[in-house]
């Protein structure tokens, strides 16, 4: 049964303790996640919409799992690295996995309001988390299935009916370890019918150099009416592996935007799934990657039209550079008996080198007649006639190759809802693909970021 | 200030010039007219180092400078400006960024610092009246969504800010209404000194009333078969292309 096999032999060793650490709310799904594991395996390589990702090998390694919440060495100071200028967020920092509050965090916030760790939200309110944790992921995908069965902790942010939270709640994860270590992930996001709130996710690695691995859940219920932003962006390093499945249920006349950010990782895979349970409800799906070095970035996404009336808009972007892999799938699903439904799937690559890899696979399944939907997929190369119009106004190759990989993602930047985060995306592309990300200048392994701007053997 | 010398160019392996000779000189206009296909882009790509021509021989010589051994920016920093025939659209980079990238890039190379922000958007401004851009254009993405005329004037507009020595006008008045022809040509005609020169690549006497030569040349089969003086292009007008064809037809036959 492949990888699986040590995560249920540790399990059943460990259960004692993983249930002592937790808590049951939580400790309620870890049976029926046992179960559902009987007999599968992880994703391999070759599969369906597994074209070229294999989850299996990214779990086999011998990872340490801190069961008993042993806290980690971090420096937090860096968790602020990634601090937004001008804009105020309620700050919450995961550690691994284990959950700490900054000095913001709740500041301020409505009584109402629950953010902060699963677990001991899962104390203090067990009828919140009992109703909507588990219910939304499905625990038919293995890699959910065996997150529930070991994840202990994790975020909550519950905002009531009516609320509005008028600053972004934003939690950054760091991995940090000396050794090889893995942490599974949780957040739960309920916003109920009228609320507002957004979330902002950051992934980072400390200590770089070791490998490392996050298996991410993530549930997110809209209630009717309300309005939900989550970005997530991934800036850790080369050795740091993450699978990720979100899962998003929105009711009737919901509005939410999910941005997934790849701008340093080592292997990534992030599933998306929304669901559409009630009508006229709205979906913004954006994604953007930037890969270089022997990074690989794999985004799967599936919207399910259930209900008439609702709009989807998708747009993932990539560069890809040097060795790197990409990979996108994306279908959409119109059930029967949804007229007016409109979705529309945009996924533009760009293959910087003659040795990244892109690989799309759009697909559009239509069981309702009075619908608009689209998709589109291309892959290519950077303007050969702008880059050459660029120098002749005197502007350095190098940096017209730059300004070029930056202006294609200008679009996918823009649709951030988020005013001050957009200048940030901007100007964190920007550094990105002029090499001087800090995380990456700092570390010996990611040093291939310098690559990007410089290929003037291209010439 | 530039001397091409029997100037051989290919493309996809299909030689387009055979042998160009031109000289310069600072304070001149030069018109190049020919037929369709004559080769006369070829020549403003291969000045400018477009990388999908090849120089198969021959050799030219800017300010004293090897022009071909340099690469297409350091042959703008130089001073080499080419206005395009199909302005190029790049969605995403503003008029801004793209200028203030070009100009900082050029002032690197000639060991200036760069302008301050307050003294390019004075620049900006004061170079815009040139050829009446609106301040809109200068703040969208490059060429994005202008016109054909709007193009052409953001071209001269690029050129009043580079300030090139040399500037090749490749068919600027193709596209243009005789409203914005007017515009164009009286920016380039501002932008003139006895110090720069223009080259005009042109199918049409039409631009030369407004942009007078000081020499024309006829580009055909990849040589200049023809020199003249204004009174050429006025003859070429009246007379056609046929009369030149047959002549160096004959000659070669």
């Amino acid at each position: 049964m492949g990888a699986l096999k040590q995560y249920i032999d540790f399990y059943r060793t460990n259960s004692a303790e993983i249930d002592a650490n937790s808590a049951p709310a939580l400790n309620a799904l870890r049976q029926k996640a046992l179960e559902a594991l009987d007999g599968k395996e992880l994703p391999h390589k070759g599969e369906e919409n597994y074209e070229v990702t294999d989850v299996d090998a990214l779990f086999a390694p011998d990872y340490g799992i801190n069961v008993n919440r042993r806290p980690l060495d971090v420096d937090i100071a860096e968790a602020f690295r990634c601090d937004v200028p001008n804009m105020s967020t309620w700050l919450y920092v995961a550690v691994g996995d284990i959950y700490r509050s900054s000095r913001t965090a709740g500041l301020n916030m409505p009584a109402s309001v629950i953010v902060g760790s699963l677990r001991e939200a899962a104390i203090a309110h067990p009828e919140i988390v009992a109703k909507y944790y588990g219910k939304y992921a499905s625990l038919d995908d293995a890699h959910v299935a065996l997150n529930s069965l070991l994840a202990q902790d994790g975020l909550l942010v519950y905002v009531p009916s009516g609320v509005v939270l008028e600053r972004p709640v934003q939690l950054v994860n760091i991995m940090n370890a000396a050794a090889k270590i893995m942490a599974f992930r949780r957040i739960l996001v309920v916003v109920e019918d009228g609320a507002q709130a957004r979330l902002l996710v950051c992934d980072h690695t400390q200590k770089v150099d070791e490998d490392c691995l996050a298996s991410q859940v993530v549930e997110i219920y809209v209630g009717a009416d309300a309005t939900f932003d989550y970005y997530d962006i991934e800036e850790t390093g080369v050795h740091t592996h993450r699978v990720s499945s979100l899962f998003v249920h929105q009711e009737a006349g919901s509005n939410v935007l999910v941005d997934g950010i790849t701008l340093m990782n080592g292997t990534s895979r992030n599933d998306y799934r929304i669901d559409f349970c009630g009508e006229h409800a709205e979906t913004r799906l954006l994604g953007m990657a930037i890969s270089n070095g022997d990074q690989h970035i794999d985004n799967h996404t599936f919207i399910a039209h259930n209900a008439a009336a609702c709009t989807s808009n998708e747009l993932f972007k990539y560069v890809l550079d040097d060795n790197a892999q990409g990979a996108f799938s994306g279908k959409i699903l119109v059930a029967p008996d949804c007229p007016k439904t409109e979705a529309y799937q945009s996924n533009r690559n760009i293959c910087a080198s003659p040795t990244a890899k892109m690989h799309t696979k759009p697909q559009l399944e239509i069981y309702t007649d009075d619908v608009k939907c689209g998709h589109g997929a291309t892959v290519g190369q950077l303007d050969q006639e702008a880059l050459f119009y660029m120098r002749t106004r005197g502007i350095p190759y190098d940096d017209a190759r730059t300004m070029l990989m930056q202006a294609f993602m200008s679009d996918v930047i823009d649709a951030v809802r988020l005013d001050n985060l957009r200048d940030r995306l901007h100007h964190l592309v920007e550094k990105r693909f002029d090499g001087s990300l800090a995380l990456c200048r700092d570390c010996g392994n990611a040093c291939h970021n310098n690559s990007l701007n410089n290929k003037n053997n291209n010439k | 200030m530039l001397v091409v010398n029997d100037l051989h160019a290919s493309v996809e392996g299909k030689e387009i010039l055979k042998g160009v000779n031109l000289s310069v000189n600072p304070g001149e206009v030069h018109a190049i007219m020919g037929p369709n296909g004559s080769g006369k882009s070829t020549l403003s790509a291969v000045l400018t180092g477009n990388p999908a021509y090849t120089v198969t021989g021959g050799s030219v010589e800017f300010c004293g400078k090897d022009l071909l051994s340099l690469s297409p920016e350091n042959r703008a920093h130089e001073g080499i400006f080419l206005s395009f025939q199909y302005p190029v659209e790049i969605p995403g980079v503003s008029m801004v960024n793209f200028m203030r990238a070009a100009l900082n890039a050029k002032r690197k190379y000639h060991g200036l610092d760069p302008l301050t922000a307050s003294d390019f958007l004075k620049l900006m401004r004061e170079k815009r009246a040139v050829v009446q851009l609106d301040n809109k254009l200068a703040s969208r993405s490059v060429n994005e969504g202008f016109s054909g005329g709007e193009k052409k004037r953001n071209e001269i507009f690029q050129m009043a800010m580079l300030e090139p020595k040399l500037s090749i006008l490749d068919e600027t008045d193709s596209g243009l209404d005789i409203d914005a022809l007017r515009i164009v040509a009286g920016g380039v005609n501002q932008l003139r000194s006895e110090n720069n020169a223009t080259i005009v690549i042109t199918h049409y006497q039409r631009l030369l009333d407004y942009i007078k030569p000081d020499f024309v040349h006829v580009l055909y089969k990849g040589r200049i078969v023809k020199t003249g003086g204004p009174d050429l292009a006025l003859i070429l007008e009246d007379k056609g292309y046929d009369w030149i064809k047959e002549e160096i037809d004959n000659q070669q036959a």
